[in-house]
């Protein structure tokens, strides 16, 4: 993965780390929910980016057989959000393997859920195998 | 994170099932457990009423989805009332909304499915 590119004035990294159960992706949701309010967002956009997220440690969780963590990585800078969203496979076996493998297309996914990202998101990067995990990578730019 | 599910029966015929709070990966289940069971009883003229969701995500689509794919099986239909501007975004931008037959009220819900 390559270094993020902020854009404009780099705000904080904020890193979570909740347990792979559907029970948490709700904390996932509404931390990145009051990270996105530190930003000049509108309403309408912090509910898309509630929405993507969930959607990303949803789809880490479906496809992630055995694995026990999901990491949420947000980069606020003045302009945009970008999070990392990668379960703990991924963490451990994907660095290894993921530069060669390509990005997954979004025909090769896994239904409305990567769907609802890619429309709701101006970019996303999505890697998922089962044997190095599952990553998402995605970005909201203020006013888009 | 909560998801309340009320379901009573209409006066004609259709079973009404009123949802609330938020739908997503871990209260979906609630959800699918509540409309199958009216589908095994054999209702299949259904109206979800949606006004008190304040968030759905795909897994909640899910449900919805199929529910209505096995009521069209017995020749019934599943209607949705939704006001909420983003949630029927959702169904907007998934397409669902040449699906479902999404009204603002309960009683046009109703009225559709005769």
């Amino acid at each position: 993965m390559n270094a993020p590119d902020f854009g404009t004035e780099h705000l904080g990294t904020v890193e979570l780390r909740i347990p792979s159960k559907p029970e948490w992706v709700a904390v996932a949701r509404l931390a990145v929910a009051a990270i996105a309010n530190r930003l000049p967002f509108s309403v309408e956009e912090i509910e898309d980016l509630k929405l993507a997220i969930a959607e990303a440690c949803t789809i880490c969780i479906q496809q992630g057989t055995g694995i026990q963590t999901i990491d949420i990585m947000c980069d606020a800078s003045v302009s945009q959000l970008r999070v990392e969203v990668r379960d703990d496979r991924y963490r451990t076996l994907g660095a290894i393997g993921g530069e060669k493998r390509p990005t997954m297309s979004v025909a090769e996914g896994e239904g409305l859920g990567i769907f609802l990202i890619q429309a709701l998101m101006d970019n996303l990067e999505y890697n998922s195998d089962p044997k190095y995990g599952t990553e998402l990578v995605m970005t909201k730019r203020v006013g888009a | 994170m909560d998801i309340k599910v009320h379901v009573r029966e209409s006066d004609d015929d259709a079973y009404v099932v009123e949802l609330g709070g938020e739908i997503d990966v871990y209260t979906s289940p609630k959800v699918k457990d509540a409309i199958t069971e009216l589908i095994d009883q054999g209702h299949y003229n259904l109206v979800i009423d949606l006004e008190k969701v304040r968030y759905i995500d795909s897994t909640g689509l899910g449900v919805l989805i199929g529910g209505l794919k096995r009521v069209r099986e017995h020749g019934g239909t599943v209607n949705l009332v939704c006001t909420n501007p983003q949630i029927k975004k959702i169904f907007d931008i998934t397409g669902l909304v040449k699906i479902f037959g999404i009204f603002d009220d309960e009683a046009a819900a109703k009225k559709a499915l005769a």
